[in-house]
């Protein structure tokens, strides 16, 4: 059997599915390789392969707001929303997430409550939003009814993955460490914070993308002026031009930066953990 | 869970989950609420929305034949979708789980898999365009060996083209549950298995499944309403020729029908949560999650 540590010959399966997940990896990349190679398409203007005479120019273009859209505004405006919806997620689930330790009154109703607002599709939230924002007579603006719609889908995610980490910190750690004299501050910073850390970077990460990338709730909840991906969907329909693929190609980048800054730190966090043992 | 709370400390757990409450009351149960309401207001031409208590917009969109029709579809898609996303998302779960002997490989393929969900779903659409295309990676490769003549028309812009999409999407949310509760199961279980003679097959149907089924139905709690409740994907990868069960929403909306939309919503949500409450039927997700 493979699935313990036995040694010895794997089986066919292990062939089998390593191929699956071989081909599961290039059908999830390739598409995307694809687009990152074609942004640098020449003037040809082709939208398919092959790629003739490769140039910058249509990353030139791309911030060149008479012949595409609002690129760097929506931009400006995506960029900021993710880093508040971030730092928010972060702050409220982790919170919560240490409230559902504990036994009280409402915890199921909170979570089931928390549940539904993950799964209720996007397109009756954003609609619910705009109209609630209509009768109070205020306007939509991304900073106000775009947060809020980001952050009834970034939140519950935050929680799950803090019930997932919170998991994993047994109560009796703390107890030990009241127990041996500790006070409850020394408890939290040398006890749990370190527990809980990775995770609090794994809730950042996902408060990060899911509003930078998030479309759906976005759609009638920012007002007039467009975050990013929403520039990006009006585009599709009226640029065909290469343009599209360097605006892909760029808010891909931009995605890898901050997963790599996120993997990057949970891993120096670890090691350091590992090392002061 | 710590014995008998002080009252200090049931304090502390109020205030400690007051924001995310007070965040989901203003900006999920408020909207929500607002568009049942609005779903039973009248829709006026040059009026607008006319405070009511009409059952018509429900009647409208019920007796309406298209909406049956772009119900039908949509679960159409959704079946396929959630066959194809629990298949290759169990057993690429199975092989990174129970095949990848050193774990930090297994974390690496892991995060692998799990990086394409946090970079933007538009690109990912967009950029089976130069793949699938009449002048497309596939076509051209299958062109220049000969083994068909013309460009074959279905790879975009239809069906197949909204499930491939569907698929690269969403399997992701299918990995990451059933990697989480595979990953807690004993391994000695199965060499016990083995043990008591059961087959591998046996071990995979009769161990390892029933010990996945929190994650299989989270996953698939994710697949339902996220295929269920989108509008962009359809839109985006047939081009304009197929509808989903939202697209009459979009209609309503740029016609500034809200009571109609509002209708179309409260409908789908219905749907949506009885899919919904029947998975939580299945699997006592809170209590498998708290394990």
């Amino acid at each position: 059997m493979s699935a313990s540590h036995s040694y010895g010959s794997r089986p066919w399966t292990f062939y089998a599915l390593a191929l699956l997940f071989t081909l599961f990896v290039i059908f999830l990349y390739g598409p995307m390789i694809a687009v990152l190679i074609l942004s640098f398409q020449g003037p040809s203007a082709s939208l398919v392969f092959p790629l003739r005479d490769p140039s910058l120019m249509w990353f030139d273009e791309l911030f060149n707001p008479r012949r595409v859209g609002d690129v760097s505004g929506a931009f400006g405006r995506s960029l900021p929303l993710a880093l508040i919806v971030m730092v928010l997620t972060v702050l409220i689930s982790v919170t919560a997430g240490f409230a559902f330790r504990r036994r009280f009154k409402g915890a199921t109703a909170i979570f089931y409550m928390a549940i539904a607002s993950l799964i209720v599709p996007g397109l009756v939230l954003s609609i619910g939003i705009l109209v609630t924002f209509r009768y109070l007579g205020l306007s939509a603006n991304w900073y106000t009814s775009g947060l809020g719609a980001h952050l009834s889908w970034a939140l519950p995610f935050g929680l799950l993955i803090m019930f997932a980490i919170l998991g994993r910190l047994s109560p009796s750690y703390e107890e030990a460490a009241y127990d041996l004299g500790a006070s409850k501050w020394r408890t939290v910073k040398d006890v749990v914070v370190p527990i809980v850390f990775p995770g609090m970077i794994a809730v950042a990460l996902f408060g990060f993308t899911l509003s930078y990338d998030e479309f759906p709730r976005s759609w009638l909840t920012v007002g007039t002026k467009n975050t990013l991906p929403l520039e990006i969907w009006t585009m599709t329909t009226n640029v065909t031009s290469p343009a599209l693929y360097a605006l892909g190609t760029v808010t891909t980048v931009v995605s890898f930066i901050v997963i790599a800054i996120a993997l990057g730190s949970i891993v120096i966090i670890q090691r350091k953990r590992s090392r002061g043992k | 869970m710590s014995p008998t709370p002080t009252r200090k400390s049931l304090l502390t757990t109020y205030l400690q989950v007051a924001p995310l409450t007070l965040v989901l009351i203003c900006f999920f149960v408020v909207p929500v609420a607002l568009v049942v309401v609005v779903s039973f207001f009248r829709y006026q031409m040059l009026v607008g929305i006319v405070p009511d208590f009409t059952i018509r917009n429900y009647v409208d969109l019920l007796t309406n034949p298209t909406t049956w029709s772009l119900y039908i579809s949509t679960l159409k898609f959704t079946l396929i979708v959630l066959v194809i996303t629990f298949v290759l998302g169990f057993w690429i779960a199975y092989f990174l789980v129970f095949h990848v002997r050193n774990l930090l490989v297994a974390i690496g393929l892991f995060l692998l898999c799990t990086v394409p969900f946090w970079t933007s779903n538009i690109i990912r659409m967009i950029s089976w365009r130069p793949v699938l295309g009449k002048e497309g990676l596939i076509n051209n490769a299958l062109i220049n060996t000969g083994i068909i003549d013309s460009p074959l028309q279905w790879l975009l812009y239809s069906d197949f083209s909204v499930v491939v999409a569907y698929v690269h999407l969403f399997t992701l949310f299918m990995i990451v549950p059933i990697f989480n509760s595979m990953s807690r199961i004993d391994k000695s279980l199965l060499e016990a298995a083995i043990d008591a003679g059961a087959t591998r097959w046996g071990v995979v149907w009769n161990v390892v499944l029933p010990l996945c089924k929190t994650g299989i139905a989270l996953g698939a709690l994710f697949v339902v309403t996220l295929v269920m409740g989108d509008f962009f994907v359809v839109s985006v990868m047939s081009g304009g020729l197929s509808g989903s069960a939202t697209s009459g929403i979009f209609n309503d909306l740029q016609f500034l029908n809200y009571p109609r939309a509002a209708a179309s919503a409260v409908i789908l949500l219905i749907v949506v949560l009885m899919i919904a409450t029947a998975i939580f039927r299945l699997v006592d997700v809170r209590k498998e999650l708290a394990r």
